[in-house]
C-alpha cells in the first residue's frame, strides 16, 4: 500500500481536489473492518494578526488536517480521529474506531447511515480570502493604528483570513464536500475612561473595511469619555445586533427536538403558545445569502429551511434522524456528528427584520441606554431564561430622544423570552458577529424593560 | 523524531533571519466517553501531531505551524514564521525584548498509578451507566448524565538558546449530573463538581477515588428535592463557599486579574484587561489579613491541571506569592511581560492548548492557602447565613471587578446549624470588596486541587485546564439573590 503523503493531495488556488479526499476516504473503507465505516476529512489553513497597544504583538498561521473514521457494527458506533497521515496511522485509526464500537451496549436508537444525496449548492469559497498575506494583514494593522494614535487613542484587535474543506463520505455511498473562506476583523480603541468596539466578518475579505471599523470604534470611545453612573433598574435599550446576537445564541439549543425531549429547553410545554411578540419571527435557513456553513449536516442529510417562530409563536423544531424517529416526525438535516448525546440544533438562525433605523429607535425614546457590546454572558436560569452578562465598550444614556452621553457599564439580569416579548422596533436583519455565539442574521432591537441590575465601577 | 523535526525548525529559523526561535513538537492524546439515559452518547478517541515555531525577526514576533511532518513541510513553515515576524515589523514600535532566562536539558512527567487509556473501555462504560442508573432509580430525575475525558500530551521544547525539554503529562477526569424538570423549573446537581467534574494530572485512579456510584443516589435526590426548596433569600448577608465554588471564585476574580498581558492592554480586544495596574502591586490591599494566594506550578503543590516542570517558553515551574497576608504581591509573567516591567525573571506561566497555538500567560495553579477553621467549627460559629455548594453559573465584567455567580443548591445557617435547603442561590460584589470580606477559611483537612479544565482566552481562543486549591470560606456582608430579583 502506498504512503499517504502530502503529495497526494493536489492544492489549487489554496484547495485540495475532491478527488484527492475521496481517495483517503476509499482507502479507509477498504481498511475497515466494520458493517458500516464513514469517514470525515477537514483541512483548514487559518492566519491571524494581532494588535495590541498600536502594534502588532502576536502573529499566527496554521495548517491542519484531520481525519476522522466512524465504524458502526452490530448495532453500535463510536468515533476515531488522526491528524498522522501515514498508512500505520490511518489504520489504526480505522481499527481503533472499530474496537471502541465493539467495546459497548448496543444502541437502539442507531439507524444506518445515509446514502448518496443530493445538496443545494451554496458559494462560500472566495478564493482573496485565502491568498490574503501576513504584509496585507499587517498594512491594514498599520493604518489603522496610526489612525488611532493620532486620536491620542490605543488600539487593540484581530484580522484574519483563511479557509476550510472537509469531505463527509461512507462505504453506503455518500460523499458531501463543502469549502468556505472566512475572515474577520475586529478593534477595540480605548482611552483612559472610556473604549469603543466594532466587529465584522465575511467569507470574502474584500467586503472587510478595517479603516471603517476602527473610524466606528474610535467614535464610539471618544462619545463614551468619562462615563457617569446612573442607578441600575429597568430601561427601554437599544441592543445593536451583536448584542442581539450574543442573547439569542443561547436560544439556540432550545429548538433541538432532543432538548424538548429530555425536558430542558426553554420550549418545553410552550410549543404553539405565543410566547414572544408579534414581531418576532425567526427560521433556520442554512441558505441564506448572509449565511454560512455546509448545506448538510453531521450524517450527511441536506439542511432544510425551517420555520422555527412564527409572529411569536414556537411553532417547529430541529431534528437528527434518530431524534426524528423517536419523536415520530422527519428529521430536518440538522443533526450533529455521531456519536453524540445532543442530538441537533440550527446553525444557520434568521430572524425577521424591520425598518427602523438607530436613528429613529434614539429618537422615539425618551430615556434608556444604547449598547455597543454584551461580554461574559452565562445562563443564570435555563426555563425562565435568565441569562446574565456585562456591558462594555460603549454604553450610553438617551435621553429626550438624544444620546446624552456615556455611562458606566451595567450587569443585567434578563429572561430572553420576556425580552422577546418587549421588543418595540426592529431594524433591517443583517449578518452579525458577536463574541457569545456563532455568526446570526440578526436585527438591531429596540427593548423595554430592559433589567439592569448592577452597575461596576467603569 | 521529535528532535529532528524541531531541530530542522531552529536551524530553517536561523538561516533565514530569526534573532530567536522556539518550537514546540507536540503529540497529544485524547478519550472521551459520555453517557446519557442508560445509553453512550460519545465514544471517541483522538490524536493530534503537529509542530509551533515561534520565531523573534526584525525585533517583532511570527508563528507559524503545521502538521505537515515532513523535511520539506517544516522547513516551509519555519520559513513561514519568518516572514510573519518580518511583517509584524511593519507595525512595530519597538524591539521584542524578552527576561534572561538559561537553557535547560531535561525530561519530565507526571506521576500516575494507572494509565487510563490501558484501562478498557467497556468498563470505563460500566461505571458511568451504574452511577446513571443509580440516578434515575430516584424518582423525578429527566435527564442522567455522566462523562469521562482523558487527555496524554507528550511535548517536546527546543530553543535556539539551548534549552531541550521533553514532558508528558497525563490527564483525568469525571462527572456526572443529574437533572430533573417539574412545573416551570430545570433544576440540576453534579458531582464531584459542575461542569464536566473534577480533572487532574492523575491517571485512572483519580476517577475511582470519586466513587461516583455511591455518590449518584445523593445528588439525584437532591436535584429532585431543589423543586420544592424555598427560594434563596435576598439581601445582604454571610454566605460559607463550598470548595469547588471557592476554586471557580479564585479562578475569575484573582486568577484572570493578574495575568500580566491582561494588565498591559495585549488581550484588550477579547478577553479584556485588568483592574490591577501595575502601580498596585505591593500596594493593594486585595483581601483581608487571613488571604493567603499562591501561583504554583510545583508538583509539590498537587497534581493540578496547572502543573507542570516547564511551562511553553522553557522556563521552570515556580510558586509565586499573589496575595500575602491579604497584599497584592505578584503577577503571572512570560518572559516579555516581566521585562516589559523590569521584573528581573518570567513566572513560568507561558502555556499552549496545542502544537497550533501560540503560548500565551495562563494560570498555572492559583490556590488559596488553607485556614485553621475545622468545617463544623465555621458552621457552629456562624449564626445566619448561606451556604452555596457547586457552580451553575459565572460572569465578571471585562476589568475583572464585578461579578456574580450562581450554585446549584444552597442551606441557610441559622444559630450555627445547617437548616433547610434553599434553591437558586446567587450572589454577587466587587472583587476587592468580597475578598476583603473573607474571615474564615477552613483547614488542609478540607482543601481541594480543583481542575477547571475549559478556560477560554486569547485570540483564536485557546481552551486550558487550570488548578485552584480551596477549602471552604465564609465571607461577611455579601450581596445574595440578585441574579433571581425581579
Amino acid at each position: 500500500m502506498p504512503t499517504i503523503t502530502e503529495k497526494s493531495f493536489a492544492v489549487k488556488d489554496g484547495r485540495i481536489a475532491k478527488a484527492d479526499l475521496e481517495g483517503v476516504a476509499e482507502r479507509i473503507f477498504k481498511l475497515s473492518e466494520a458493517d458500516e465505516t464513514e469517514v470525515e476529512i477537514a483541512a483548514v489553513t487559518d492566519a491571524l494578526t494581532r494588535f495590541a497597544n498600536n502594534t502588532i504583538h502576536q502573529n499566527v498561521a496554521e495548517q491542519t488536517l484531520a481525519i476522522s473514521v466512524r465504524a458502526v457494527v452490530d448495532g453500535r458506533t463510536a468515533r476515531a480521529t488522526t491528524n498522522k497521515r501515514d498508512d500505520e496511522s490511518l489504520g489504526r485509526a480505522t481499527a481503533a474506531a472499530l474496537a471502541l464500537a465493539r467495546n459497548q451496549p448496543k444502541n437502539p436508537d442507531l439507524l444506518p447511515m445515509v446514502r448518496a444525496q443530493k445538496y443545494q449548492k451554496v458559494a462560500r469559497f472566495f478564493p482573496a480570502t485565502p491568498s490574503a498575506t501576513p504584509q496585507l494583514r499587517a498594512r491594514a494593522v498599520t493604518r489603522v493604528c496610526r489612525m488611532v494614535e493620532k486620536a491620542k487613542q490605543t488600539a487593540a484587535g484581530i484580522f484574519s483570513s483563511g479557509s476550510s474543506q472537509s469531505l463527509l463520505a461512507n462505504s453506503k455511498g455518500l460523499s458531501a464536500h463543502y469549502e468556505q473562506t472566512r475572515s474577520e476583523f475586529s478593534v477595540t480603541v480605548l482611552e483612559s475612561k472610556s473604549s469603543g468596539w466594532a466587529k465584522s466578518n465575511s467569507p470574502d475579505i474584500r467586503k472587510i473595511d478595517p479603516d471603517e471599523l476602527a473610524e466606528r470604534a474610535s467614535r464610539t470611545c471618544t462619545e463614551s469619555r468619562e462615563p457617569r453612573e446612573i442607578p441600575a433598574g429597568h430601561y427601554t435599550t437599544i441592543l445593536p445586533p451583536s448584542a442581539v446576537l450574543d442573547l439569542v445564541g443561547f436560544l439556540f439549543y432550545d429548538f433541538a427536538g432532543t432538548a424538548v425531549l429530555d425536558k430542558r429547553s426553554c420550549l418545553t410545554g410552550r410549543m404553539g403558545k405565543k410566547i414572544f411578540g408579534e414581531n418576532i419571527s425567526i427560521w433556520d435557513d442554512a441558505y441564506h445569502p448572509l449565511q454560512t456553513g455546509p448545506p448538510y449536516d453531521g450524517e450527511g442529510l441536506p439542511r432544510q429551511k425551517v420555520a422555527l417562530v412564527d409572529r411569536g409563536t414556537p411553532k417547529n423544531l430541529v431534528y437528527a434522524r434518530a431524534t426524528a424517529k423517536k419523536m415520530k416526525t422527519k428529521p430536518t438535516g440538522h443533526g450533529f456528528s455521531l456519536p453524540n448525546e445532543y442530538g441537533e440544533a440550527p446553525m444557520n438562525l434568521v430572524f425577521a427584520g424591520g425598518d427602523k433605523s438607530r436613528e429613529e429607535m434614539i429618537r422615539t425614546t425618551e430615556r434608556g441606554i444604547l449598547v455597543t457590546r454584551l461580554w461574559y454572558i452565562r445562563e443564570v436560569d435555563p426555563y425562565a431564561k435568565v441569562l446574565t452578562g456585562m456591558t462594555r465598550d460603549g454604553t450610553f444614556l438617551i435621553e429626550n430622544g438624544r444620546v446624552a452621553g456615556g455611562l458606566r457599564n451595567f450587569r443585567f439580569n434578563q429572561s430572553i423570552v420576556e425580552m422577546l416579548a418587549n421588543v418595540e422596533m426592529l431594524g433591517p436583519a443583517v449578518r452579525a458577529a458577536g463574541e457569545e455565539s456563532f455568526e446570526m442574521v440578526v436585527p438591531t432591537m429596540k427593548v423595554r424593560n430592559f433589567h439592569f441590575s448592577e452597575v461596576t465601577k467603569f | 523524531m521529535m528532535q529532528a523535526w524541531a531541530d530542522t525548525a531552529i536551524e530553517t529559523a536561523k538561516r533565514r533571519g530569526a534573532s530567536y526561535a522556539d518550537v514546540r513538537v507536540m503529540d497529544i492524546r485524547h478519550r472521551d466517553i459520555s453517557t446519557k439515559n442508560g445509553e453512550v452518547g460519545t465514544l471517541a478517541e483522538s490524536e493530534s501531531l503537529g509542530i509551533g515555531i515561534r520565531v523573534i525577526a526584525s525585533g517583532a514576533w511570527g508563528f507559524a505551524s503545521t502538521d505537515r511532518l515532513t523535511r520539506e513541510g517544516v522547513q516551509a513553515c519555519a520559513a513561514e514564521a519568518v516572514a510573519i515576524a518580518k511583517a509584524s515589523a511593519l507595525a512595530k514600535r519597538e524591539n521584542v525584548a524578552l527576561a534572561p532566562e538559561q537553557a535547560y536539558v531535561d525530561t519530565w512527567q507526571n506521576p500516575f498509578l494507572k494509565d487510563p487509556f490501558r484501562i478498557p473501555v467497556e468498563r470505563q462504560i460500566d461505571l458511568l451507566l451504574a452511577a446513571d442508573k443509580e440516578m434515575r432509580r430516584v424518582k423525578g430525575i429527566t435527564v442522567a448524565e455522566g462523562s469521562m475525558s482523558f487527555r496524554r500530551i507528550e511535548q517536546l521544547f527546543v530553543s535556539s538558546a539551548g534549552s531541550s525539554i521533553h514532558q508528558v503529562k497525563m490527564q483525568s477526569g469525571a462527572g456526572i449530573v443529574a437533572t430533573s424538570f417539574a412545573g416551570s423549573e430545570i433544576q440540576k446537581r453534579s458531582y464531584p463538581s459542575s461542569f464536566g467534574g473534577q480533572h487532574m494530572l492523575q491517571g485512572y485512579e483519580l476517577v475511582e477515588s470519586f466513587d461516583l456510584v455511591g455518590h449518584a443516589p445523593r445528588i439525584a435526590e437532591e436535584c429532585v428535592a431543589l423543586h420544592s426548596a424555598a427560594q434563596c433569600p435576598e439581601g445582604q448577608k454571610t454566605i460559607i463557599l463550598g470548595g469547588s465554588q471557592l476554586g471557580l471564585q479564585i479562578h475569575e476574580s484573582i486568577g484572570h486579574p493578574i495575568e500580566l498581558d491582561r494588565v498591559l492592554g495585549m488581550e484588550a480586544n477579547f478577553a479584556g484587561m485588568s483592574f490591577l495596574t501595575t502601580e498596585k502591586l505591593r500596594n493593594l490591599k486585595y483581601g483581608s489579613d487571613i488571604v493567603n494566594v499562591v501561583a504554583d506550578a510545583r508538583l509539590a503543590h498537587g497534581p493540578g491541571l496547572g502543573t507542570f516542570a516547564y511551562d511553553d517558553e522553557g522556563v521552570p515551574a515556580q510558586c509565586t506569592p499573589i496575595i500575602t497576608d491579604g497584599l497584592f504581591t505578584g503577577y503571572l509573567s512570560n518572559r516579555e511581560t516581566a521585562s516589559a516591567i523590569g521584573e528581573k525573571r518570567s513566572g513560568g506561566t507561558m502555556r499552549c492548548e496545542s502544537w497550533n497555538r501560540l503560548p500565551m500567560i495562563r494560570m498555572t495553579n492559583i490556590s488559596i492557602n488553607p485556614g485553621t477553621w475545622k468545617y463544623d467549627d465555621l458552621i457552629a460559629d456562624t449564626d445566619d447565613a448561606i451556604l452555596m455548594e457547586t457552580n451553575r453559573s459565572w460572569s465578571i465584567d471585562d476589568r475583572r471587578y464585578h461579578f456574580q455567580f450562581s450554585t446549584e443548591i444552597g442551606w441557610e445557617i441559622k444559630g450555627g446549624k445547617k437548616s433547610r435547603m434553599v434553591k437558586n442561590p446567587s450572589y454577587s460584589g466587587i472583587t476587592t470588596e468580597f475578598w476583603n470580606s473573607c474571615d474564615a477559611i477552613c483547614s488542609r483537612d478540607y482543601w481541594t486541587l480543583w481542575g477547571t479544565p475549559n478556560c477560554g482566552k486569547g485570540q483564536p481562543q485557546q481552551v486550558m485546564g487550570t488548578g485552584h486549591g480551596a477549602s471552604p470560606a465564609r465571607f461577611r456582608n455579601v450581596k445574595v439573590g440578585i441574579a433571581f430579583a425581579k
